[in-house]
């Protein structure tokens, strides 16, 4: 008998109690108690998924949860993974969330809705993988997109930004949702039937075309949950503008979902594709991929800089699925198999250092009050406990050795570069390209995380409040030090998740590889001869670390480490206002990525008024705008708020019109069902 | 096979280390005459080095741990590197760890750490290089994974034991245009990673001009001496590995103790030529200007592109 059935009521009871208790208890009790509550329901739903990931499998139909249709649920490997993360992630963020939101006062996220909506966001995350069929897909989903709707709002009496973020996400969350629903109606309606089982039986019998339009509805929603371009827009906004515990939620556990959704559908119910979906989806990856990491290294704005890099990541493992596809439908499954491991490993590394990074974040902001990095600085003196758990997470996001985002970007690589073995002149001109821009985020996304670890965290601070900060309350650390244990053990155990792994590609029907096993320290590719062992370059790396030191000071005839004054090449003891800020560090990228940025520069020279040779003002106006929302969106804003103001006329106040609407809409039903019925 | 292997990292080790200051001084040297100076000797380089061990270690006002460590982990990387890349013999007890996109990130992990040094400093100069290190840095990345993708085609690995000793054996592929493409592509992209003309002067002493002088201005004795250690040892190891890619032979293959010392004399013959070849055309180039380093790049991940798609055109497709 499964304990997943079991595991996953609990999570239910508690998600429940949680809300409960976030609503009726006072301020005082009610962050610890929903914060506990919120914790259980990662733990549980985490331990769901790994009975799922360890071989468990369970599905049920209840029959009287929702009307009409029902709710069906099924637990498999793959969902059992993406539970599995939620899990972990929630249980971590939500220790954090307590410290964050305790003595803050009750507004913000100590509020008491933000306090009901937490446990129930965290139980959403946790759920939507189990559904399986439609309705119950679609009702878990829009519960989750409206928990966290609630939540980005949390501060919106602070800012007003805030309240913009909330109304684009809300509208592009529920575009997503009209599409998935368009999306989903023709495929269970073509199929007839709309649990996962149903259209997993009668995929095969849609039309080449229907299948196409299904696939390409679908993963519109999908991808714009995971951050992808062109429907990226509300990302950037929602994730920075929301309490940290939230972003880190929504970045680590939500856009994974986008992920499952489109593995879930793309290649378990639709049973893969034409290779063209796949390209598609390989050519959205690679672009998103790049430009969210471009749009990142523009950003001085610490969580948004964090926001672009959770697209960039989500776009590397667009890459992965996509490559899946398209070595499933050139009929090459070891492989196939093999990039799906390298995407969804990579699923996992990136919840877990986003998710850090993230919280890190909010500790600099709680404590600081500052989001901008060209203000901030310093903090490692200050907040040394943060400032490394920072870097431990930036290590792994700039895919370098021994961080673990490396080893599912080396996957990813080794399956790209791998897969010219498939024949085609579309795989032998995608796939190089795939190769550089991945190299290319990568190599972005090394200066990314150095600028902002080293004009964030290192140097002086460049603003008063950044020098007066204070570390981080022992809960806030302890949430961050379970992130951390999570992201060392994935750096240098990746094994550990081998098996899982492998049963979760297996869920989609392909083959398992063993590409992460073998004595639980190495990733092995099958078919393909090349081997990575994380633990032997650590090893390695601190053997020459001891043997550099060593010998230095071997040969060296002082030991005693004398204090001096900065050199600066004479300059002498710069002022923190001299030193390189964030804008400044990415001048150059900007400079070379001058025609995809498409800056906007703006200075204004005063002049006095008695001659115009002497300067009174000069005004300085410096801006990178998101290029796609400016050139993709505007025209559509604008067109919609033109239909709005010319659909104003048609309400000329006058009853008599008013009554005539009425009177020729009733014809024309009635026309319509005499004629057309 | 065991002694042999392990006496083969070491001496790779060994070389690398020792050997790297030398060649430093060869190029200096060969630049030197070449421009009609005497010169101040090959062993200048060591003698730089021991005359700042002797110096007093610094702590600049205002850093932190990263500024200590980074010289350390310079030099680690590349001394890690220089185990895993075939210099002297493809079969050593680490061979199948020495994949090639690893080396690549290892040196990668080395630019990172310096860059992290120089904005830990505080100061303009340090952010400077640190922010035109990566700009370059992330420009190289395409050119070296498209290299690594072109030249792993044949073999069907990344492992570049395995890469080296396949086309020892079979030298043909050496000469096939993906191999010449895929040599110029990295080509251009160590001159850019090791910081030599024309992308970086490594003997500037113009602050405006820098880039990867510009982030290690603050350091001194000691860490100075593991900082230019670590740059010489990586252009040691960047020119050895070009010359292991298309230059493979007398690389030892077998598990034999006759080969090694030949491979080690071809090695440093091999490296001295390349150096020599290298500090010739300094003399006649200039540097470019850092606003036109990107568009070298791009032309040299062109070569690398056209490297993968002549390989797969000429011999996949086939």
């Amino acid at each position: 008998m499964s304990m997943v059935p079991a595991v996953l009521a609990t999570a239910c009871g508690l998600g429940g109690a949680g809300a409960v208790a976030g609503f009726v208890l006072p301020y005082r009790l009610r962050v610890p108690v929903a914060g506990v509550l919120t914790a259980g329901v990662g733990v549980s739903g985490g331990a769901a998924g790994v009975a799922a990931l360890v071989g468990s499998r369970w599905s049920a139909a209840l029959p009287g949860v929702l009307p009409l249709a029902g709710v069906h649920v099924a637990v498999d490997a793959l969902a059992g993974l993406f539970m599995a993360v939620a899990g972990a992630v929630v249980t971590a963020v939500a220790v954090y969330g307590i410290g964050y939101a305790a003595g803050h006062g009750a507004h913000g996220l100590g509020s008491r809705t933000a306090q009901t909506a937490l446990p129930l966001f965290a139980l959403t995350l946790v759920l939507v993988p189990v559904a399986a069929s439609v309705s119950s897909f679609l009702v878990l989903w829009e519960l989750m997109a409206l928990g966290s709707l609630l939540l980005v709002l949390t501060e919106h009496r602070e800012r007003s930004s805030v309240r913009q973020a909330g109304v684009w996400y809300a509208v592009m969350t529920h575009l997503g949702l009209v599409l998935l629903l368009a999306g989903f109606a023709l495929f269970a309606a073509q199929a007839g039937g709309e649990t996962f089982s149903a259209l997993r039986a009668g995929a095969h019998v849609l039309s080449p075309a229907v299948r196409g339009l299904v696939f390409v509805l679908v993963a519109l929603a999908f991808t714009s949950k995971a951050g992808a371009v062109p429907l990226h827009a509300w990302l950037p906004r929602a994730h920075p503008e929301a309490p940290s515990p939230v972003s880190a939620l929504m970045s680590a556990a939500m856009v994974n979902l986008g992920v499952y959704g489109l593995v879930r559908t793309g290649l378990d119910l639709l049973g893969g594709g034409p290779a063209w979906w796949w390209l598609g989806l390989l050519a959205v990856g690679g672009a998103s991929a790049v430009y969210g990491i471009l749009q990142a290294a523009m950003a001085s704005d610490l969580k948004r800089l964090l926001a672009y890099s959770t697209s960039e990541n989500m776009s590397l493992v667009l890459i992965g699925v996509g490559a899946s596809g398209v070595f499933t439908s050139y009929g090459d499954r070891p492989l196939a198999a093999l990039a799906l491991a390298a995407a969804l490993l990579h699923v996992v590394n990136h919840s877990a250092f986003k998710a850090l990074l993230f919280c890190a974040a909010g500790s600099v902001l709680r404590s600081t009050g500052l989001r901008d990095l060209d203000l901030l600085g310093g903090l490692r003196s200050r907040m040394p406990l943060t400032a490394g758990l920072f870097a431990l997470g930036a290590l792994g996001a700039v895919a370098l050795p021994p961080g673990n985002g490396f080893i599912s970007e080396w996957l990813l690589l080794q399956s790209l570069i791998h897969g010219l073995q498939v024949p085609g002149v579309a795989v032998a001109v995608v796939l190089p390209l795939s190769v550089a821009l991945v190299a290319l985020s990568a190599g972005i996304a090394a200066a990314v995380f150095v600028k902002a670890l080293g004009v964030g965290f290192f140097a002086r601070p460049r603003d008063k409040r950044a020098a007066s900060a204070n570390e981080a309350p022992p809960l806030m650390l302890a949430g961050m030090a379970l992130l951390a244990i999570g992201i060392v053990a994935l750096a240098l155990v990746p094994g550990l998740l081998g098996d899982g792994l492998d049963r979760a590609v297996g869920a989609v029907g392909l083959p398992g590889t063993g590409a992460v096993s073998g004595g639980g320290v190495r990733v092995r590719l099958a078919d393909i001869s090349a081997s990575l062992s994380p633990l032997w370059v650590v090893a390695a790396l601190t053997a020459a670390i001891l043997l550099a030191t060593g010998l230095a000071r071997l040969f060296a005839r002082r030991r005693r480490r004398a204090n001096a004054r900065l050199w600066d090449c004479g300059g002498g003891a710069p002022t923190p206002r001299m030193a390189y800020t964030a804008t400044s560090f990415a001048e150059p990228l900007q400079r070379v990525f001058d025609d995809v940025l498409a800056p906007e520069q703006d200075v204004n020279v005063t002049p006095v008024r008695e001659s115009a040779y002497l300067v009174e003002r000069i005004r300085f106006q410096h801006r990178v705008p998101d290029r796609i929302e400016h050139r993709l969106y505007d025209p559509v804003l604008r067109v919609l708020a033109g239909a709005g103001q010319a659909a104003r006329r048609l309400a000329g106040g006058s009853v008599h019109l008013y009554l005539g609407y009425g009177f020729a809409g009733l014809v024309v039903l009635l026309l319509v069902l005499a004629v057309g019925w | 096979m065991s002694a042999v292997g392990y006496a083969a990292v070491a001496g790779q080790v060994v070389v690398v280390g020792a050997g790297a200051p030398l060649l430093t001084g060869w190029m200096r040297q060969v630049r030197a005459r070449l421009e009609g100076r005497a010169g101040a000797g090959v062993l200048q380089p060591w003698r730089d080095a021991r005359k700042l061990l002797h110096k007093e270690p610094i702590t600049p006002a205002g850093t932190g741990p990263a500024f200590r460590a980074a010289p350390a982990l310079l030099v680690a990387t590349t001394v890690v590197a220089a185990a895993l890349v075939p210099l002297l013999s493809t079969d050593t007890p680490v061979s199948s760890h020495a994949d090639l996109i690893v080396v690549v990130a290892l040196i990668a992990l080395g630019t990172f750490a310096l860059a992290l040094a120089g904005l830990d400093t505080g100061t303009a100069f340090g952010g400077m290089g640190a922010s035109r290190e990566m700009t370059v840095a992330a420009l190289v990345e395409p050119t070296i994974l498209l290299s690594v993708f072109a030249l792993s085609i044949p073999t069907g690995t990344t492992n570049i034991p395995a890469i080296v000793s396949g086309a020892a054996h079979e030298p043909g592929r050496l000469a096939s245009p993906a191999g010449l493409l895929a040599t110029a592509a990295l080509a251009v992209a160590v001159l850019a990673e090791t910081g030599r003309i024309p992308v970086d002067n490594p003997s500037t002493h113009l602050e405006l001009t820098m880039i990867h002088e510009a982030m290690v201005l603050e350091y001194a004795g000691p860490d100075l001496a593991l900082v230019e250690l670590g740059a010489q040892m990586r252009l040691t190891l960047l020119l050895g590995l070009l010359s292991s890619l298309f230059v493979p032979w007398g690389i030892a293959t077998g598990g034999s103790w006759a080969p090694l010392p030949v491979a080690l004399v071809l090695f440093g013959a091999k490296v001295a030529v390349l150096g020599a070849v290298l500090a010739a055309a300094e003399v006649f180039w200039a540097k470019v200007r850092l606003f036109r380093v990107p568009e070298l790049l791009a032309g040299s991940f062109l070569l690398a592109l056209l490297a993968v798609a002549a390989s797969y055109f000429l011999n996949g497709a086939s």
